[in-house]
């Protein structure tokens, strides 16, 4: 199966200092892949890279063409969807306003307004606080927000970083087992990154470890979670 | 007592023009994050360019329209021009080229339409409005305008796709850029339509204090502390903002002893400050919490 | 209205420079040095007037550059204070017969302590409500000098006139020359002084303030007191470089002092590169000399022509001469290894 997206000696920079020195991995159509690694590992860089928010050289290919050189907006129009670290929530906006805006790119205003049915079916709590400023909600709420707003695109592929960053463990369970429901029943490809490696490894399939900007492991997830060492080198656990 | 109520009214009156003013400060505020300081001359160059149609013939409204486009599209252009080149570089250095535009637009307007004062016509005339000798039917229009501006605005951000995209841009533009919106046309949109609101200003303004190059000067102060005053990121707080700016004035004008016209503007802006050091987000502003 | 606050988690306004960057290194402030005194040994007394300006108008961007670029806090406002600097010196040399030195400490500590007062109410004020406040104070300015209330001291509408000094101890050298180094003595103390302040205690201070004010003051800085100092310092400075521009003129009128000299200034801190010291020469070179070219090119529009010069200048350059300095330095450094 040709990779979905594609990674080639990705490199990467913030100012002089480098981040990635050189990765190579590649994402299947309909997997869902977790990144995993310490904090400073270039985690959050890689994300950044794929979708041109921070210097880099390398080639990165979605679907066959090249996304080296496409302005962010650009890149997300293909169809790629990115729930950054913090979430990235319009505070000042309601509920549904930033479901709009998750949309604001496609033409079809009737699937719009079906789709957003559709997420307060994934998420009844944003149903019940449609209205109110986005700001209002509470972390995990705000996060089933951000990532009920990527969805909104219709993407292909969805990025996120640190889901899990800052929710009670019972939450995180509740998002993944639905992120996991997007996966197979929307045919969205995933990559998460995450330092909560246990449940990310229960959740993926394929897993990748990166440590100083390096990928130094890649495997499925069981195999990962199964090896002991790399468990207690890498992942901490 | 007849007095104060009188000079109220008279300096909602004049408000109206900072009011206009302030909208259109606020507008390209809400788009870049600072203030312009060539708005006003770019609202007087648009101001002359309509008095330069209606002096081949073109009716006053006609000319209005043409105007706004013309003022839409060139507020587009300079920013594509000028500040997009410069939108990596530091804040003050924009601020210098916001000086620079100044400078060259006020030169060459004096240039082609030189410096006499010129009379404008107003499409509401200038007979008292119902019976008060305060104000004129021109200053109520321009009322009328104003406040219509400031609904279509609403609309505009609070109802439509685009105005949705802008409102997101400026509040979070990378976020907006996650979404698929192009920030960068997001910024040249608000500088149009800032363009565009300017125009509107400049020619309710001209029939008041006539058309000259240095017109707009005074009242771009104003305007900019009227919007401060109403808070920034609210158009309706601009407009209040404008009025109260209009009253102030009247008030220290008539109040205040020694207080000829040169120290109005001062004391105006003294009077602001003062509001803004007890709310400093001004009257209508969301507070901004600033995080380290 | 909302109850939502907006979150900003801004970058600082003003570009963090780092200290070091913040001035020049020895061997080119020797030259810098060097050509200062040597040059108006050579030329006609009007370009010696010329450069007195020069150094006068370096002075003031050099205090403006310490308070924006050393302490974060915009100002729009130095003209006021080159005012007061050049009355209080005009009147104590009109009214009170002192002599023209000694006006200049006066002159420096009465803007000291107006900085000082004006930096208490800025303090909750800042960027474009600071700048919007110090624009206030600016304009208001040529007017309350023009008020009949002072008329007797200030004259007026009309000013006051100002005698110009002879060289002392009868030195064989013109009027302008002996102002010119008179001023030039005067200004290398003041650069050294403000050099010292910046990598002193309180310039850190200043910077950490400038750079993120709320972390400053959770390591326990008193921003209070630091702010109000720097605009202290910056109005203080400003004040003698008007003290002088009244010397070197030979009058004080309110037009003289407008909004426009501020603009003036704050224009020749950006060209001459924020936060560099050394770059106020570059910055006053550029107020002075570029209107001027720009009027030899075309009467009518040279305000065109000005503003055109300054878009090219910050265009090539957006970080002012500092850049200039910057890349000169590392072609340098390129040289010297090959």
């Amino acid at each position: 199966m040709t990779a979905m997206l594609d990674v080639r000696d990705l490199r990467a920079y913030y100012g002089q200092v480098q981040a990635l020195h050189g990765l190579d991995f590649g994402l299947n159509e309909g997997s869902l892949t977790t990144l995993l690694g310490a904090n400073g590992a270039g985690k959050t860089t890689t994300l950044r890279a794929i979708c041109n928010m921070v210097r880099s050289t390398g080639t990165i290919e979605f679907d066959g063409a090249p996304l080296t050189g496409r302005s962010t907006e650009n890149i997300v129009r293909l169809g790629i969807a990115h729930v950054p670290q913090g979430r990235g929530t319009f505070t000042t906006m309601t509920v549904e306003e930033n479901l709009q805006l998750g949309a604001i790119t496609r033409k079809d205003s009737p699937g719009v307004v079906s789709d957003i049915e559709r997420m307060y079916d994934y998420f009844p709590v944003l149903k019940t606080r449609h209205t109110q400023q986005a700001g209002t909600l509470s972390g995990g709420e705000q996060q089933m927000l951000a990532v009920a707003r990527a969805l909104m695109l219709r993407p292909r592929l969805m990025l996120l970083d640190e889901p899990s960053f800052g929710l009670a463990p019972l939450i995180v369970r509740d998002l993944f087992k639905i992120l996991g429901k997007i996966n197979r029943e929307d045919k969205v490809t995933i990559l998460v990154v995450e330092q909560n490696a246990e449940l990310a490894l229960e959740l993926a399939d394929q897993a990748y470890v990166i440590e100083t900007g390096r990928i130094v492991m890649s495997g499925s997830a069981t195999e990962i979670a199964e090896n002991e060492d790399i468990r207690k080198s890498y992942l901490g656990y | 007592m007849e007095l104060f109520t009188n000079q109220i009214l008279a300096g909602i009156a004049t408000g109206a023009i900072y009011a206009c003013m302030a909208l259109a400060v606020v507008m390209i505020y809400q788009a870049i994050d600072h203030l312009n300081f060539a708005q006003g001359e770019m609202a007087m160059f648009s101001t002359f360019i309509s008095w330069q149609l209606m002096q081949w013939g073109v009716p006053y409204w006609g000319a209005f329209v043409l105007t706004l486009a013309f003022s839409f599209a060139a507020g587009i252009a300079i920013e594509r021009l000028l500040f997009r080149p410069l939108a990596k570089a530091p804040i003050l250095t924009n601020v210098a080229g916001f000086i620079a535009l100044y400078s060259i637009i006020n030169s060459v307007a004096g240039l082609i339409w030189d410096f006499t004062i010129k009379q404008y016509p107003t499409p509401f005339g200038s007979s008292p409005f119902l019976g008060s000798q305060l104000i004129s039917t021109h200053q109520a229009g321009m009322i009328g305008v104003t406040l219509l501006l400031l609904v279509l605005l609403y609309i505009f951000f609070q109802y439509t796709k685009i105005g949705l995209a802008m409102r997101a841009a400026a509040s979070l533009p990378e976020s907006a850029r996650l979404v698929g919106i192009n920030t960068s046309w997001m910024i040249a949109l608000g500088w149009g339509m800032a363009a565009a609101i300017g125009s509107v200003a400049g020619m309710m303004i001209a029939p008041v204090v006539f058309l000259e190059p240095n017109m707009m000067l005074g009242v771009l102060i104003y305007g900019f502390a009227a919007a401060v005053l109403g808070g920034l990121t609210s158009p309706f707080g601009a407009v209040i903002g404008g009025f109260l700016v209009g009253i102030f004035e009247n008030l220290a004008g008539t109040y205040i002893p020694g207080v000829g016209n040169e120290l109005k503007l001062p004391i105006a802006l003294a009077l602001i400050i003062t509001v803004l050091v007890i709310k400093p987000a001004g009257l209508f502003g969301r507070p901004i919490v600033k995080r380290v | 209205m909302s109850a939502i606050q907006e979150v900003a988690t801004e970058a600082p306004a003003v570009e963090a420079v780092p200290k070091r960057a913040m001035t020049l290194g020895y061997g080119s402030s020797l030259i810098m040095l060097a050509l200062l005194i040597v040059v108006p040994l050579f030329v006609k007394n009007f370009i010696i007037f010329q450069l007195t300006m020069l150094l006068i108008y370096g002075l003031a961007v050099l205090a403006l550059n310490i308070l924006t670029g050393g302490s974060g806090q915009f100002s729009l406002g130095q003209s006021a204070f080159y005012a007061v600097g050049a009355y209080t010196s005009a009147i104590l040399m009109e009214h009170a017969g002192i002599n023209y030195a000694l006006t200049l400490p006066v002159a420096g500590v009465v803007c000291f302590a107006f900085g000082f007062l004006f930096g208490q109410p800025a303090l909750r004020l800042s960027g474009v409500y600071l700048a919007l406040a110090t624009f206030a104070l600016a304009t208001a300015m040529p007017q309350l000098l023009k008020l009949g209330y002072f008329e007797y001291w200030t004259g007026g509408v009309q000013g006051l006139v100002v005698d110009k000094p002879n060289a002392p101890f009868g030195l064989p050298m013109s009027q302008d020359m002996w102002l010119y180094y008179f001023t030039l003595a005067v200004s290398i103390a003041i650069y050294i002084f403000s050099v010292n302040l910046l990598k002193s205690r309180s310039g850190r201070a200043f910077m950490a303030i400038r750079d993120n004010e709320i972390a400053a003051s959770a390591m326990g800085i008193d921003v209070a007191t630091y702010k109000t100092l720097a605009f202290g310092v910056s109005a203080g400075i400003t004040g003698v470089a008007g003290a002088l521009g009244a010397i070197a003129v030979q009058f004080v009128a309110p037009d003289s002092y407008t909004i426009t000299l501020a603009i003036q200034l704050f224009l020749g801190m950006v060209v001459g590169g924020v936060g560099w010291l050394p770059g106020s020469i570059v910055g006053a070179a550029f107020i002075i000399f570029v209107p001027n070219i720009a009027e030899s090119f075309s009467k009518g529009l040279s305000g065109a022509v000005f503003g055109v010069l300054l878009f090219l200048v910050i265009f090539l350059v957006p970080h002012g001469a500092r850049q200039v300095a910057m890349v000169a330095e590392q072609l340098i450094g390129r040289l010297k290894r090959n």
